[in-house]
């Protein structure tokens, strides 16, 4: 019995010994959150160096994206302490600077000498700063994204389909460039037998419960001339959000949705119009730029048989695309903000974006992107260029939660569900946007 | 004899517990013992109500932690009572209770009735029936939603099958239409074997002998059926209907898997909106004031419900 007794109190002091050990070798370990998907395995490996560098241990903390700026939103505002660093969505931006959820990094870029003149400029507006185009930055651009196409381009070379569609529409099958185009060829793809199986024109953002209705539509609006205030009185909506340009490109969108997306695509994101492409469903896919590398080195779909495109231009020829991405912030409510701002440091690094770009992250820093290699560096390297030449980006008001659900809601009912006209649904949107920033006592 | 032994009785019996410990009367005890669940409840649910009776005045949101609270009356009560979505999540979600529940009664007390005709195999069957109820919803909602599925789902080939409509147009969770009815479909699924189970015990409690007596006044099964069956088995259905409405009521987890509350806004029941205002557009003062009416809403026909049914009782 008394030998027992030893063994137990043995074995407990020697588990309570190594945690203790343990504890304190990973007491500076840092943890980073952001969503989980393919950039963020890219992350963890690319932060294997800031370790091997500093000694500085990283911890990860990925969430999926439905459930992405609910649980890091949620943190944030419990004044969590569980993300040291956290890359968090652009349109938060404006609402973690103004309740203190991030700390303002101005001093720390001056006294580390990073400036955001080496930075991509609409990843800096759009990831960085609070108020907008304001020198206050509350973040490092950390992941260029943008809203862009991509397409079959093995269907789109097929010498019979070709005719064919020169025959119907009067002009060589290509990746469009219009929006007027785009649709043609969705049409002409929808419900085709190609190599015995059916096939649809396009998949879009369709999904209702978090952003991607909004993202989707709001791509399109852009280059029909939807803007989100008057130019000269800001949160002025009225004739701007609704205007009958932003009508047409709703309306656009809405028959997109209908003649040409793949059955039961009423609730598509980014993991769906993935699937949607990769399972040989469509023939033009529109989705986030961090999705291409995957893509492209898919066995089915990639290398040869993909190609990409930016977002085509608007009836007037105007050409904007969503912003998507985000910059790297230091938590305010962390207590190892030396060692986070450690790690902003490193990864504002040259050759830290170089590789970070290598292994499919998208890097904002000047010097990578406008390297004379980049652009033949991958096969979408130009696109995402060209992309990020032409971002918009959705509200980043600290009240976006709310000004992102109105529209959500108006644009599903009107989209997918077809409830009403394109100009209520705008109307509607106007009314319920004023009523935010009213509450906000900004108007 | 019966003295000492009574005698030997009291001396062997210990001293009240309280009485050892000394200044703790039985109450006292009664008291401690009780406490623990008391304080727990009081934590869990009596503070969050009142905390949150208090902020359904207020303008507070919980995604401004420092921006100043201050008292709107009545206004987020009233803007509830004005706003026509929410009288839409309303109207969703009582055609949903009402679908559910008569579907899962109807169906339910059938299978309970034919299950207690006891043919051969009945607790086989009765086992089979109910793995529905005993799945877990987020296993039966993703499930039904490959199921429900136009290019590769077994339903819309089943409905081709018996139709001749093409699979692909069988777009259950995408039309406007037949949304609604693709999660009444599925709760029916899930929930009537629990309707069944309590029917099947009513069923049970009624005596043999009132259908001997029926049959030696030579009552027809018909007869049998609605003057001693139905009547007296009454209260088990309406108590499953109480617990279905409850529940149904409060519908959130299917209908969030399946739907989404899409499309548009075709299946959003006023849980779901619930949701959305509380934690996506964090209006934590308005979503308060909506949770409180839908409470009342709730324990107000639930109450009428339970005086209802105890009249069904006494009878």
């Amino acid at each position: 019995m008394k030998s027992t007794l030893k063994l137990a109190l043995g074995l407990a002091s020697a588990i309570t010994a190594s945690t203790a050990v343990s504890t304190a070798a990973h007491a500076e370990d840092l943890t980073l959150c952001w969503a989980a998907w393919d950039p963020a395995n890219a992350l963890v490996e690319l932060s294997k160096d800031f370790t091997k560098e500093t000694g500085i241990g990283m911890k990860f903390e990925f969430v999926p994206w439905t459930e992405y700026a609910a649980r890091f939103l949620n943190e944030l505002n419990s004044h969590g302490k569980l993300c040291d660093l956290i890359i968090g969505d652009s349109q938060w931006i404006g609402g973690s600077a103004e309740n203190g959820h991030y700390i303002k990094l101005n001093d720390f870029f001056d006294k580390e000498k990073i400036s955001m003149d080496d930075f991509v400029p609409a990843t800096v507006v759009g990831y960085s700063e609070w108020p907008k185009n304001t020198p206050n930055y509350w973040a490092l651009p950390a992941m260029g994204d943008v809203v862009g196409w991509t397409y079959r381009k093995d269907w789109f070379s097929k010498p019979e389909l070709q005719k064919e569609f020169k025959e119907k529409y009067g002009w060589d099958l290509a990746a469009p460039t219009t929006f007027d185009q785009l649709k043609q060829i969705a049409e002409f793809f929808q419900k085709r037998q190609i190599d015995g199986k059916t096939v649809y024109g396009a998949s879009i953002y369709t999904e209702r419960g978090s952003e991607g209705i909004t993202m989707g539509a709001m791509d399109v609006l852009y280059s029909f001339g939807f803007q989100y205030e008057n130019p000269k009185k800001p949160y002025e909506m009225e004739g701007f959000v609704n205007s009958e340009k932003s009508v047409k490109g709703l309306e656009f969108y809405k028959a997109l949705y209908d003649c040409c997306t793949p059955p039961g695509a009423s609730n598509s994101y980014m993991g769906e119009g993935v699937d949607a492409f990769k399972s040989g469903q469509v023939a033009m896919h529109m989705n986030f730029a961090f999705t291409w590398p995957g893509l492209q080195k898919d066995e089915n779909v990639g290398g040869d048989k993909i190609g990409y495109f930016v977002n085509p231009k608007g009836p007037d020829g105007d050409q904007f695309a969503q912003l998507g991405g985000q910059g790297i912030s230091v938590v305010s409510y962390s207590d190892k903000q030396e060692s986070a701002l450690k790690y902003i440091k490193w990864f504002a690094n040259k050759d830290v974006q170089a590789k970070w770009w290598s292994l499919g992250g998208y890097s904002c820093l000047n010097a990578v992107v406008k390297d004379p290699k980049f652009p033949s560096s991958q096969p979408y390297a130009q696109t995402f260029l060209d992309s990020m030449a032409i971002v918009k980006d959705f509200w980043a008001e600290p009240s976006y939660a709310q000004l992102l659900q109105a529209s959500q809601k108006r644009f599903h009912d009107y989209v997918v569900a077809g409830q009403g006209s394109a100009k209520d649904a705008l109307d509607g949107l106007v009314k319920d946007w004023t009523q935010v920033f009213q509450d906000d006592g900004k108007m | 004899m019966l003295n000492r032994t009574a005698d030997n009785v009291a001396r062997a019996t210990p001293e009240p517990l309280a009485r050892k410990i000394r200044g703790i009367s039985d109450k006292g005890l009664a008291w401690l013992f009780i406490s623990p669940t008391i304080l727990l409840l009081l934590a869990i649910n009596i503070f969050p109500l009142f905390w949150a009776i208090y902020l359904s005045f207020t303008n507070y949101r919980a995604n401004r932690p420092n921006e100043v609270v201050k008292n709107l009356g009545l206004s987020n009560y009233q803007r509830i009572l004005g706003d026509q979505d929410i009288w839409i999540a309303m109207q969703t979600t009582a055609h949903f209770v009402f679908w559910t529940i008569l579907l899962q009664t109807v169906i339910g007390f059938t299978l309970a009735w034919l299950i207690d005709r006891k043919f051969r195999g009945h607790a086989f069957w009765t086992t089979i029936i109910l793995v529905p109820m005993m799945l877990s919803p987020a296993v039966v909602g993703n499930f039904w939603r490959f199921l429900y599925e136009p290019q590769i789902g077994l339903f819309s080939y089943v409905i081709s099958f018996v139709t001749g409509i093409p699979p692909t147009n069988v777009q259950m969770l995408s039309n406007v239409e037949l949304a609604p009815w693709a999660i009444i479909i599925v709760d029916t699924w899930m929930w009537t074997p629990y309707v069944m189970l309590i029917c099947l015990a009513g069923l049970r409690s009624i005596p043999e002998y009132i259908y001997e007596a029926a049959e030696v006044d030579r009552a027809s099964n018909w007869r049998q059926f609605w003057s001693i069956t139905l009547p007296m088995a009454l209260p088990f259905i309406m108590l499953a209907v109480l617990f279905r409405g409850i529940e149904n009521f409060k519908m959130f987890d299917m209908v969030n898997l399946l739907t989404g509350g899409g499309p548009g806004s075709t299946t959003e029941v006023a849980s779901i909106t619930l949701k959305r205002q509380a934690f996506e557009s964090w209006r934590t003062g308005y979503s308060s004031a909506f949770a409180i009416i839908l409470f009342v809403a709730v324990f107000g026909l639930a109450n009428i419900y339970v005086k209802a049914l105890n009249k069904v009782k006494q009878r």
